[in-house]
């Protein structure tokens, strides 16, 4: 049974970084106090998450609130399930972490013009944004969610108005509005059908209807969705616009922005469509995402670029666990964005050391790194290794779980996804090794590296790097790591999580029927 | 329901718009676009709202003469929504004309970069360099 105060936590989330967003717009004059709040908000919040993953793991499984008190089927529902749950509790340790690391990087004091003031407040909007679209059990609320984080985004990713930036955010905003509307005129339609926005009722209703009509509204989601995950056809935007922001910034963006759109996909295909009509078409795709996207990253010469492509080429381990649809496949998926929200988040901050250390990313200019700088080739390597799934690390588990799953699977078409991931795999292994190769092994080629528009430094060289930056990215290496040893409760949670997801009665019954507590486990 | 023909043209005419100046290289035609576009589909959600009926929540009428509330509640947030997103858009076409006195999106970078390299006939930016020398001769030999 929930405890009564575990209501009150549900919308805390979302709420807090609301408020303290509201304090800090308010306190613009006053950097230090704005630094305070914003920590202190996001602080609470990993620690309100991290109880919600307790209490919904341990104790009645899921649990929901009405906002605003409004009858149940009337209002919106804020959900807490084993997977909203867990994602917001990673989500959170990362942007707290990115927060103390953009601190000290200066960021937010007013490095090449920015506006000093704007930045706490949106990086707190961004942060409300993500956790309402992971707590939303309504639709449209869902919508809400995903414009109050990329509204949030535009801002931070053309922060300080710098002509790449600008060039950059253009094609980054054109592209998520028509992600949005997509989604929007899909609410519009699914209203249509069924009379509600409520997840929970959908999953009922979105049954009844013609199975073509359901079809249509399937797809239409999938398109909007796979815009925002950045899933093959649909990705050409994200290598393009997220290597120009701050590292901070691309960092928070690389390790959530696209996992929302994944955890969306996730609701989509078990809750609201779980028949798997479109199972085969999202394997095809999360096939040619894998191997597109690493293909790409191979053929970069900036970190910041191929860490991008490499990005967009792991969004396809995620698809692929949901489009098998099997209980094994949907948990290596959870566990997989797990991993890899706190791996991508790590690299780009150390990108962002790199750059900070050396004045430049590109792959030409920099050198010697592991002689020059010890410690931020250790800070390096780690995660890289990670990411390209070597035993021991989490990536190693969640791809092993993924093939495991597609083997189970033993479809001929599951078969070649496995062999596509192997091959992924091993072509990431290739690209991090270049990046290692060439960044932190060999000396420098000085040949010129001013090739058109080569990205934005803003650094000087040789700037002393701060403690504040080092210190939350090797905490965020250290968490990576500790995944490898927490891998088996976690693998039990999103185990728990991909049942729960694929019976759909814990999310429904505690929806729609008075929120009836589960028996105990 | 009897979905309203009228709005369903409407709505299909502005979306069409929409999208064809959204497909256009100048910010401030892409901005008309993603107002007609956005247009098109709020007018979708009047359709779902069905038959017009009276105000809800001010008149105490039979429940089915009242309009249905939920998707004009839906329909003012996506206005607004909207409204911010189209601001945002001119501030950054008046941005892009400020610094390069037009607003037209640009080329990708790395696109940019490698039609560059195919003019020029160059290899990769990732190609490895044990063939510098040669590479450096090609350069040479031509004029």
């Amino acid at each position: 049974m929930t405890p009564e105060w575990a209501r009150i936590l549900l919308p805390l989330p979302v709420v807090l970084p609301l408020f303290a967003a509201g304090l800090t717009l308010a306190l613009a004059r006053r950097p230090r106090a704005q630094r305070t709040i914003s920590v202190s908000a996001l602080s609470i919040v990993v620690a309100a998450a991290v109880t919600m993953l307790v209490l919904t793991d341990r104790g009645s499984g899921t649990y929901s609130v009405d906002v605003g008190g409004w009858p149940s089927r009337l209002g919106i529902p804020l959900v807490a399930d084993r997977l909203s749950t867990l994602m917001l509790v990673v989500s959170s340790i990362v942007t707290l972490a990115v927060l103390v690391y953009s601190l000290a990087q200066g960021v937010a004091d007013g490095e090449e013009g920015t506006p000093v003031s704007i930045y706490h407040p949106t990086y707190l909007v961004l942060s409300a944004g993500v956790s309402n679209a992971f707590l939303s059990g309504d639709l449209f609320n869902l919508y809400v969610g995903f414009e109050i984080l990329l509204a949030a985004s535009y801002i931070l990713l053309t922060l300080g108005g710098t002509k790449a930036r600008v060039r950059a955010g253009t094609t980054y905003v054109v592209v998520s509005l028509l992600s949005s509307m997509v989604f929007l005129s899909a609410i519009a339609l699914i209203y249509m059908a069924t009379g509600t926005v409520n997840m929970a009722e959908l999953s009922v209703r979105l049954a009844e209807i013609d199975p073509d009509v359901r079809l249509v509204l399937h797809l239409l989601l999938l398109v909007g969705f796979g815009i925002k995950a950045a899933v093959f056809p649909l990705s050409a935007w994200l290598p393009d616009s997220y290597p120009t922001a701050p590292a901070p910034v691309t960092a928070v963006f690389a390790g959530l922005l696209t996992k929302v759109g994944v955890y969306a996909i996730i609701r989509t295909e078990t809750l609201l469509f779980p028949g798997g009509e479109a199972n085969t078409l999202l394997l095809w795709v999360s096939l040619a995402t894998m191997v597109v996207g690493i293909l790409g990253a191979v053929a970069q010469s900036d970190i910041k670029r191929l860490l991008s492509f490499t990005l967009v080429s792991h969004i396809g381990y995620m698809v692929f666990g949901i489009a098998l649809g099997s209980a094994a496949g949907l948990s290596g998926a959870v566990f997989y964005v797990a991993h890899h929200i706190t791996v991508q988040t790590t690299l780009f901050l150390v990108t962002g050391l790199v750059e900070r250390h050396s004045g430049s990313t590109s792959l030409d200019a920099l050198g010697s790194l592991a002689k020059k700088a010890p410690l931020l080739a250790i800070l390096f390597f780690v995660p890289a290794m990670n990411l390209a799934g070597i035993p021991p690390f989490s990536g190693f588990l969640g791809k092993l779980g993924l093939l495991q799953a597609g083997v189970d699977d033993g479809s001929w078409l599951a078969y070649v996804l496995v062999a596509g991931g192997v091959v992924t795999s091993l072509l990431t292994l290739y690209a991090i090794a270049k990046v290692w190769n060439r960044a932190f092994w060999q000396e420098p080629q000085t040949e010129d590296h001013s090739g058109i528009g080569g990205l934005a430094t803003a650094t000087e060289v040789g700037t002393r790097t701060p403690v504040g930056m080092v210190a939350p990215t090797a905490a965020l290496v250290v968490v990576g790591v500790a995944i490898t040893f927490i891998a088996g409760p976690l693998f039990g949670i999103s185990d728990r999580a991909a049942q729960d997801l694929r019976n759909r009665t814990p999310y429904t019954s505690t929806v729609l029927h008075d929120r009836v507590p589960e028996v105990n486990r | 329901m009897s979905p309203n023909v009228t709005l369903i043209v409407i709505s299909g005419v502005l979306v069409a718009c929409g999208v064809a100046l959204l497909l256009e290289r100048t910010l401030t035609r892409v901005l008309m676009g993603v107002i007609l576009l956005g247009n098109g589909i709020n007018i979708l959600f009047l359709v779902a709202s069905g038959r017009p009926g009276l105000a809800p929540f001010v008149k105490n009428g039979d429940p089915e003469d009242l309009s249905d509330p939920l998707p004009q509640a839906m329909v003012l947030t996506a206005i607004v929504i909207t409204l911010g997103m189209v601001a945002f858009i001119l501030a950054l076409a008046y941005r892009s004309w400020q610094i390069d006195g037009h607003d037209e999106v640009q080329d990708d970078v790395e696109d940019r970069r490698i039609v560059r390299r195919a003019e020029l006939d160059e290899t990769s930016a990732s190609y490895d360099d044990d063939t510098t020398e040669t590479h450096d001769e090609d350069e040479e030999a031509r004029p």
